[in-house]
């Protein structure tokens, strides 16, 4: 054995720095803080239209309390309501149903190339655009109304569960895939009994993340045409019925968390 | 080739045989891992093939069962060149040919029972398999296969909570699940420790010897090869350098197979 202590030191110049520093982190950063200052007086970012906003904002808010509780604003809020769940809950099981097979397709260790090449284009083409825009796109073609909304979200779903599924099956361990493959199985039974089973765990997970995200979404689809909450909410901005905003706002808010609590509670369940 | 193998196969025998001829693999252009190997193995036995590790053993056995595409060569097996097949009648070949692996390659969220009810996926509609509607003759024979294995109490726990030595167990149900006419095995105790490596050798000769089903297995430990198998194949960087029963098989020729000389003492 030989004395690690006796080793010689390796040769130098000059003393040795523990912790070099980094020059390129510190030029982005400064550089950075130049182009923030910048982007701000070009727009007009500044005090004085800071401190004139928050007054706005404080005569608005106190018009807002308190909130709106009559009947006859609580029924359009009441169906308001009920439409977005639906949207959410159709364009979520839709969503689901597609993006599993596409989601494999994409997956570039299960489908050919130009197949899996084609989805992810298609993935990404969905994933372009925020919710919003494509909800646009959708009253447009379709006209106003709740099927914009429900097209817009299963859109936005696949876009995300899709590309999800992909990143997962790409991810699971190929050797089961391959122990299944020796067997003689078929490709759907392959799926079934190699890939869905290392996948579907967390397949449900985003499936559950998704309806709570669609949950949130279609009171924003809404707000362009798409129908539901949304639609009720605009149109309470247009009368200037701040408190029914209020009264709204908050019943957004408690479907919002309650959808988030179930779809944690789904998560769990199926871990 | 050994001039005193005792294996030179018969006419009749030739027809059921596996029959490699100049098989040849490059995952890189130029760099050939298996040099146009060229083996008969019968129908019937243990096959051993040993030979330090990156040697080809590995992809000579995934040749067979195309999980590993050849470069060049033919792979003779029932009348069928296996290296020409593809989509259907690939799956067909394969259903015959049972495979264990060295990390068992269990589905980790199925159940046991699930695991070796795999063995059934070439013969079973797609439905059936995602319903778990498995023909009734076809449970019957899972469960019995793992009373054979000494799994018989374990049948509906998740192949994840098994040890090693247990899911190789279940691998190799899986295989004989599948009654096959060839049982590949590669280095299937090469994760185990030295006891459950015997346990396991014992299980696959006793089983796959009872139904006449030809093995032939990779395996580094040079023992176990010598103890199971009738008959072994010593590679070294991608050739076959030696072919003949155990008794043949001098420390002269683990030193030409391995190379170096020190570990041998």
């Amino acid at each position: 054995m030989t004395n690690l202590s006796a080793s010689p030191p390796p040769p130098s110049f000059g003393p040795r720095v523990a912790f070099p520093p980094n020059w390129s982190t510190r030029i982005t950063v400064i550089a950075l803080a130049f182009y923030v200052a910048y982007a701000c007086s070009i727009l007009d970012i500044g005090r004085e239209r800071l401190v004139a906003g928050f007054a706005h904002g404080a005569r608005f808010v106190s018009r807002m309390f308190p909130p709106n509780l009559a009947p006859d604003k609580l029924e359009p809020l009441y169906d308001g309501m009920l439409e977005s769940l639906q949207i959410a809950i159709i364009a979520t099981a839709v969503g689901v149903l597609i993006s599993l097979p596409l989601g494999l397709a994409a997956a570039r260790n299960l489908s050919p190339l130009p197949l899996a090449w084609a989805a992810r284009a298609l993935i990404a083409l969905f994933r372009t655009f925020h919710p919003v825009i494509i909800a646009i796109l959708f009253v447009k073609a379709v006209g106003f109304g709740a099927l914009a909304g429900v097209l817009a979200l299963i859109v936005a779903s696949l876009g995300f569960l899709s590309k999800l599924v992909a990143e997962a099956v790409e991810e699971m361990s190929m050797q089961q895939v391959e122990a299944v493959r020796a067997t003689g199985a078929p490709f759907l039974s392959l799926v079934i009994m190699a890939v869905l089973p290392q996948v579907m765990a967390r397949f449900i997970g985003f499936s559950a993340y998704q309806l709570d995200s669609n949950l949130r979404n279609s009171a924003l689809v809404g707000l362009v045409g798409g129908g539901g909450i949304g639609a009720t909410l605009f149109t309470a901005f247009q009368r200037f019925d701040y408190d029914f905003v209020l009264t709204i706002v908050l019943a957004i808010i408690a479907v919002v968390m309650v959808g988030e609590i179930v779809s944690g509670w789904m998560r769990r369940l199926f871990q | 080739m050994d001039e005193s193998s005792p294996f030179k196969p018969t006419a009749t025998d030739l027809d059921r045989a596996l029959v490699i001829r100049n098989l040849r693999k490059e995952y890189r252009a130029g760099q050939p891992v298996l040099k146009d190997v060229s083996l008969t193995v019968e129908a019937r036995g243990m096959t051993a093939i040993i030979g330090p590790s990156g040697t080809g053993k590995s992809t000579l056995i995934r040749c067979i069962n195309r999980l590993v595409d050849p470069t060049s060569g033919e792979i003779i097996f029932r009348g069928q060149d296996l290296a020409q097949l593809g989509g259907r009648e690939l799956r067909m070949a394969r259903r015959r040919m049972g495979m264990v692996f060295q990390e068992y390659n269990l589905v980790e969220r199925l159940s046991v029972i699930e695991n070796v009810l795999c063995g059934r996926l070439g013969y079973v509609p797609a439905w059936r398999a995602w319903l778990r509607r498995f023909p009734a003759q076809d449970i019957d024979r899972a469960f019995h296969l793992l009373d054979e294995v000494g799994l018989g109490q374990l049948t509906t726990q998740r192949a994840d909570q098994l040890s090693g030595g247990q899911r190789q167990r279940v691998g190799i149900a899986r295989a004989l699940m599948q009654e096959p006419d060839l049982l590949l095995a590669d280095e299937p105790t090469s994760s185990l420790d030295p006891k459950t490596s015997v346990e396991i050798m014992e299980l696959i000769a006793r089983r796959a010897g009872e139904r006449d089903i030809p093995v032939i297995v990779n395996i580094h430990n040079v023992d176990l090869a010598r103890r199971f198998a009738d008959r072994i194949v010593g590679m070294s960087r991608g050739e076959i350098v030696f072919d003949g029963p155990p008794r043949a098989l001098e420390d002269a020729r683990l030193l030409q197979i391995y190379g170096g000389e020190g570990w041998l003492e």
